[in-house]
């Protein structure tokens, strides 16, 4: 794990607002595990698509695609596979060999093995996995901590602005800040110092 | 370029009267036997006879003729319908006289000579020409004359009771000289001639061909060619196009998808082989299956390259696994996966079609705009393991409701032409922004009620009987407190078709869990349309 690339070479770009979280991008060859709501990991995609990158996403029966295309995802470069039924790990790894950014809805439980496996077809692909759900062996964690929405009234306005305070435990530290995704070209600010992580996935 | 030891190449042309009009009656949109037009730019093209009968005339605008013949039955004029119903007719045509060339749809031309000495004598092939149009039962009239042109005036000046009319050698000259210039075919020329009035063809060849030249040019020279009766054109025949499609037949039927794929595969492999020959990809393939009870299911698969023997036999797998489709289904349905692989009725025949082909070498990465060749073949090799509905792009395209401003097509396929515009156009009474990011394909049935316990109501003026309270996301949830709500947002479209139009109210919510909502109220029941997370 202490080999792993330092600088921003072999990396996947993401929206300005994820910058205090993300400061190099999402890293390619590497797995993440989000617990967020789709909004945020659609986002996270979509610094990366904007550039000119393919993006996949995988067991989302009902992806908003236009509000995919809202953050930003390029819809001509965008697959999305609703239902990959039991076939969670084959489906993943064809399209792993293919894509460089996968967004994948988590099979539930997952084998070390599978999870090994996959991880070294990342690796040998340098694309990237995010994982809604738990992923052992993930280069980090990605959790809310508090959701909050602005505009709605007692039968007036509408909703207009969404922030998301987010938490990223990596290497046993962990980085938060509050994401305001109505505006992603902001960067965001970070709530208190690098810390260490108390606990949580594996 | 002359074929014959006098220097003239007779020519036998056939002529097939009211011929757009003939051909929407075979293509089956306009019936038989009834007063019927075709319409071109708003005017009567083409009419039949019992619209002639009627007083319906050729460029009197639709009102006047519906005026004249209130039974008037009109169709639009279309040149590839008029090309497409010419084809099977020339192939039974072929037979009789071969070498035909198509001077247009309803009109073609062949070497007299040839047909002549088979059938003995110019008179008995023209009868030949004239009985074959017969046993089509197709009307038809002939000319024979020694240019392509005079031919043709001929054919169109023999009538219903002598359908065939024969210049004699050196005769046509004689013949075209009392015809109007107009029948050149060239407007301009002619109205500037009948100007310096020139009003026959006979005056017209009287000029000196030097004279002709200098004052009309090149063009000029050729139409008076013509009017002295000697076409330039020389008749090519045509070369018959081999048969593209094949078909494969099975005897006794087979009732299962794999025996099928494997049987159809060397029909597969033939069929891209015969395109190949020909220096053609074929990009939009149609599959035909036809089961022992008749049955038929018939689809076009597009390719974002062009089609190998494996897609082919793919294609006929995914059609035979989706079962019987609504044609009129745009697109398919996301679930539409294979539940067993036996099949209702055994499958006796599937045909092959190329639908669409292009140049085998200039066949880029024309859909996708450079989608590399790895990707689409990953992405294909994922579509034969889950089905063809499993891997989707999505498009962006119009309607006011999420579900319908995303279309979700699968791979290789391209988008329904027009979604483009309809994207584009506005929608009022669309979303605001920020958009939901889960949007149900089908909205998911909820509770909204308020303080008193009843349902939601919205009255007709778009006015609220009491404000939403309570929200359940589902039947077995918790009920939660709407927190703050936004609403009635009024959703109606096209009051005047029953099959789309709608009638609803969208509310957004926010819950206690902090969850909002976007929901639809119709008839009142409340469905939720979208979640905002």
């Amino acid at each position: 794990m202490l080999q792993g690339r330092r600088n921003r070479e072999g990396s996947y770009p993401v929206l300005p607002c994820f910058a205090p979280l993300l400061p190099s991008g999402l890293r390619g060859g590497t797995a993440y595990s989000l617990d967020v709501p789709l909004s945020v990991a659609m986002a996270l995609l979509a610094g990366a698509s904007s550039e000119g990158q393919w993006c996949g996403a995988v067991g989302f029966p009902d992806f908003g695609a236009e509000a995919a295309a809202g953050f930003g995802i390029a819809l001509d470069r965008l697959v999305l596979v609703p239902d990959p039924g039991e076939h969670w790990f084959p489906v993943v790894a064809a399209l792993a060999d293919v894509l460089p950014l996968l967004l994948a809805q988590g099979p539930g439980r997952v084998a070390p093995g599978e999870a090994a496996k996959l991880g070294s077809r990342l690796r040998e692909r340098a694309g990237t996995l995010l994982v809604l759900g738990p992923w052992p062996q993930s280069e980090a964690v990605l959790r809310m901590r508090g959701t909050s929405w602005e505009g709605l009234g007692e039968g007036y306005g509408h909703l207009s602005r969404h922030r998301v305070d987010l938490e990223l435990t990596q290497r046993g530290l962990a980085r938060s800040a509050v994401v305001d995704l109505s505006a992603p070209d902001v960067v965001a600010l970070r709530t208190g110092a690098a810390r260490p992580a108390a606990g949580g996935w594996p | 370029m002359s074929g014959s030891g006098n220097g003239v190449t007779r020519a036998l042309v056939v002529w097939f009267p009211d011929w757009p009009l003939v051909a929407a009656q075979l293509a089956g949109e306009l019936p038989d036997r009834v007063p019927a037009a075709v319409m071109e730019k708003g005017r009567v093209a083409v009419c039949s006879a019992e619209a002639r009968n009627a007083g319906v005339v050729r460029g009197l605008r639709l009102r006047e003729a519906q005026s004249r013949c209130p039974a008037l039955v009109v169709a639009p004029a279309d040149a590839a319908r008029d090309a497409r119903e010419f084809e099977p007719t020339l192939l039974r045509f072929d037979e009789a006289l071969p070498g035909v060339q198509v001077l247009r749809p309803g009109l073609c031309a062949l070497r007299a000579r040839g047909a002549a000495r088979y059938y003995g004598s110019e008179e008995a092939a023209g009868g030949a020409a004239l009985e074959a149009a017969s046993r089509l039962g197709l009307e038809a009239r002939a000319g024979i004359a020694d240019s392509v042109f005079a031919a043709e005036q001929a054919a169109r000046r023999a009538d219903e009771l002598s359908p065939l009319l024969v210049l004699a050698a050196g005769a046509s000259p004689a013949f075209l000289a009392p015809l109007p210039v107009s029948v050149l075919g060239d407007p301009q020329l002619g109205s500037l001639l009948i100007r310096l009035g020139i009003r026959t063809l006979g005056d017209f060849a009287a000029l000196p061909p030097s004279d002709v030249r200098s004052r009309f040019g090149a063009e000029g020279l050729e139409a008076h060619a013509r009017a002295q009766g000697h076409d330039a054109r020389a008749v090519t025949p045509r070369v018959p196009p081999p048969p593209l499609d094949r078909v494969a037949d099975f005897e006794p039927g087979l009732d299962r998808v794999d025996q099928i794929a494997f049987a159809v595969r060397p029909t597969a492999e033939d069929f891209v082989e015969g395109l190949r020959l020909q220096g053609l990809a074929c990009t939009e393939l149609r599959v035909q299956i036809t089961d022992d009870a008749d049955q038929r299911s018939e689809r076009c698969w597009g390719h974002p390259q062009h089609f190998g023997a494996n897609d082919v036999v793919d294609r006929v797998r995914w059609q035979l696994q989706s079962g019987p489709t609504d044609p009129r289904a745009h697109v398919p349905r996301t679930t539409w996966r294979s539940t067993g692989d036996g099949l209702a009725a055994p499958v006796v025949q599937i045909r092959l079609t190329p639908e669409r082909t292009d140049q085998l070498g200039r066949r880029g990465q024309a859909l996708f705009g450079g989608v590399d060749e790895r990707l689409d073949h990953g992405l294909r090799r994922l579509q034969s393991m889950l089905g063809h509905g499993s891997v989707l792009h999505p498009v962006a395209s119009g309607g006011r409701l999420l579900a319908e401003r995303c279309l979700l097509l699968p791979w290789g396929e391209a988008p329904p032409s027009g979604t483009a515009a309809l994207s584009t156009q506005p929608w009022p009474g669309t979303v605001p922004e920020p958009l939901p990011a889960t949007v149900f394909p089908e909205p998911l049935p909820v509770e909204l009620v308020d303080d008193a316990g009843s349902t939601v109501r919205v009255g007709p003026r778009g006015d609220l009987v009491a404000p939403p309270t309570w929200f359940r996301p589902g039947p077995r949830e918790d009920r939660r407190r709407v927190r703050s709500w936004a609403g009635p947002w009024p959703l109606r479209q096209r009051w005047w078709d029953a099959d789309q139009s709608r009638h609803a109210e969208r509310f957004q919510i926010l819950d206690d869990d902090g969850e909002a909502w976007l929901l639809l109220g119709e008839e009142g029941a409340w469905r939720a349309e979208a979640r905002y997370d």
